[in-house]
């Protein structure tokens, strides 16, 4: 029988915001084990929180930028649980009234758009950090990330392949990215989603029974995650077997997913009002002036530098997937380098220095491009140097005049140094003369080669041409 | 209105208390009475009351993002019944 996948996704994103949530404790990364706390993270008795203003504008913004409507009125709730990486013993959220609902995204599959839902954004604190101590005697808590303001992101089971789950998740990072209100880094954990996953026989609109994976931290751990499930899912039913709905924890080693609990205990988190926080309000007047903040999203530069600059969709589609590729483009562009001169620049050596150093940061502006680029062209330095010097620009944060300059690599059209070299090469290859005096036109291009060797790179090709013909020419007349 | 023993102790349950016999028996009659007096408000028509979602009539309370410095850590673990590394420990947990 064939089957159809169907997979939702809850996407879980820490927000930008320098303070927590409900605190002043600072949100950044890392630091030694419970220094970023306070009694309010640490839930002591008698402390009350107070909302930070820039996880709702975050929150509202980033549900703007994924066509969602925004709540006039919103408020937080308490979701109960017992874990002790939350001290209250709740997690503050939102249950009925999250402040972004009806949205959707629009992803691309193997050159194909579709449209996913989003149901619903809510806010919500982060909870602390179990470190496991080997020893066995107990569990050790960091309360360092605890309270910093989330976000989590509830598609529609809209997706039918784990190719679109992937694709899925990657544009919701860029959106968010492009946004500027996370910086979705997915090692230090500020992205992280939950696969829901069930599978039905083609044909069938009836759902299948779900499971969910939860808590995986990179794209390619959601893809092998979901068509890991899907085929457990497939098997287990063409055996006869039936589908429990259940949580399974993702290994990403073993590359193999563990049912979590043997006897699922329902979940009864008992939502209420927190009684804590009073209610979010925003005007239409507000939600304007949010509307009116956003950047240039991904899909209009898309169409600005396919229309406007005439870059070739496909150049278009990859520069804009990261806000730092399309933000170097732009700077690239606006200080004097020509687009498709720039966009050649990166799609190749910076994606591939990227891709190489493993990094999505970018030591220097776009500016620095068309620096490098205006030397090539004024023929300061060769394309092939000027490749180099790229590299260690990426490698060093230097710029590119400096580098050249340090490095002393300008090209050499110095006509009798030039000469000089000639001459020693033409003294030192005998054979390569004989041959081009035999008629061998390859001749040329060698002692080319040997000369710029000898000036590694550096001496300008024409001129060279030039010189070497003479002298050979000369050599044939004598 | 009576609630049942059952109930009882799957409330207890997710509360992690642990009930004796007699003291579920009371509770059962308690929290049916509690519910009872609430009942009273069913037979209101309230098809046309917004819900309270907080008792006071304010809203957008919020703070400015800005960092404060964060608690000496000495002082974070000193009401904890038990530290080790800098951490608060607890009994294990087993994911």
């Amino acid at each position: 029988m064939d089957y159809e996948i169907v997979i939702g996704l809850e996407i879980h994103v820490e927000l930008s915001t320098k303070s927590k949530m409900f605190c002043g404790c600072t949100t950044e990364f890392g630091g030694d084990i419970n220094t970023h706390c306070c009694p309010v993270c640490t839930s002591m008795p008698g402390t009350l929180p107070v909302m930070n203003k820039k996880a709702v504008e975050y929150a509202a913004k980033a549900g703007l930028a994924m066509n969602c409507s925004i709540a006039n009125y919103s408020k937080m709730d308490r979701k109960n649980y017992f874990y002790p990486d939350l001290p209250k013993a709740y997690q503050i959220s939102q249950f009925d009234l999250p402040i972004c609902k009806r949205g959707y995204v629009d992803i691309e599959t193997e050159g194909i758009s579709k449209r996913i839902g989003i149901t619903r954004i809510h806010m919500e604190e982060d909870a602390g950090k179990l470190l496991h101590d080997q020893w066995g005697k107990g569990t050790l808590v960091d309360y360092n990330r605890c309270g910093v303001p989330l976000i989590e992101i509830v598609s529609e089971p809209d997706m039918r392949s784990p190719q679109e789950a992937k694709d899925f998740a990657e544009k919701v990072r860029s959106i968010l990215q492009y946004v500027g209100v996370s910086d979705c880094k997915m090692q230090e954990g500020s992205l992280r989603a939950d696969v829901n996953l069930s599978v039905r026989p083609t044909g069938s609109s009836v759902l299948g029974t779900r499971t969910e994976m939860k808590n995986l931290n990179s794209f390619r751990s959601i893809l092998r995650a979901a068509e890991s499930e899907a085929k457990r899912q497939i098997d287990l039913i063409e055996s006869g077997g039936i589908v429990v709905q259940e949580t399974r924890r993702w290994d990403d080693d073993a590359g193999k997913s563990y049912s979590m609990r043997s006897k699922e205990e329902a979940h009864d988190y008992r939502y209420f009002p927190e009684p804590d926080l009073v209610p979010i309000e925003l005007s239409d007047s507000i939600i304007e002036e949010y509307k009116k903040s956003l950047p240039e999203m991904p899909w209009d530069r898309f169409r600005r530098y396919t229309e406007e600059l005439g870059i070739p969709g496909y150049d278009a589609s990859l520069i804009t997937v990261s806000v730092k590729t399309a933000d170097f483009f732009d700077r690239a562009v606006e200080s004097g380098a020509d687009p498709k001169t720039a966009s050649n620049w990166i799609m190749g050596d910076l994606m591939k220095l990227m891709k190489e150093i493993d990094t999505e940061e970018i030591p220097f502006d776009g500016s620095g491009l068309s620096e490098l680029i205006a030397l090539i062209e004024k023929g300061i330095i060769s394309n092939n140097i000027g490749k180099t010097v790229f590299e260690e620009m990426f490698r060093t944060g230097k710029a590119a005049g400096d580098i050249v300059r340090e490095k002393g690599l300008e090209i050499v059209s110095d006509e009798s140094a030039l000469e000089e070299i000639v001459e020693k090469v033409i003294d030192e290859n005998p054979k390569s003369v004989a041959d081009f005096l035999a008629g061998k036109e390859k001749a040329v291009g060698f002692i080319m080669g040997q000369v710029m060797k000898e000036t590694k790179g550096k001496a300008n090709p024409q001129m060279i041409n030039g010189i070497i013909r003479k002298k050979l020419e000369a050599l044939k007349n004598m | 209105m009576k609630i049942s023993k059952e109930t009882v102790l799957y409330v207890a349950d997710l509360a992690r208390l642990n009930l004796s016999d007699e003291e579920s028996e009371r509770l059962s009659d308690e929290m049916g009475r509690i519910l009872g007096y609430m009942e009273k408000l069913n037979s209101l028509d309230t098809s046309n009351v917004k819900a309270m979602e907080h008792v006071e009539p304010v809203s957008n309370i919020l703070r400015e993002d800005i960092v404060e410095e964060s608690f000496d850590r000495d002082l974070i673990l000193s009401n904890a019944p038990d530290e080790q590394d800098g951490a608060f420990r607890v009994p294990r947990v087993v994911e």
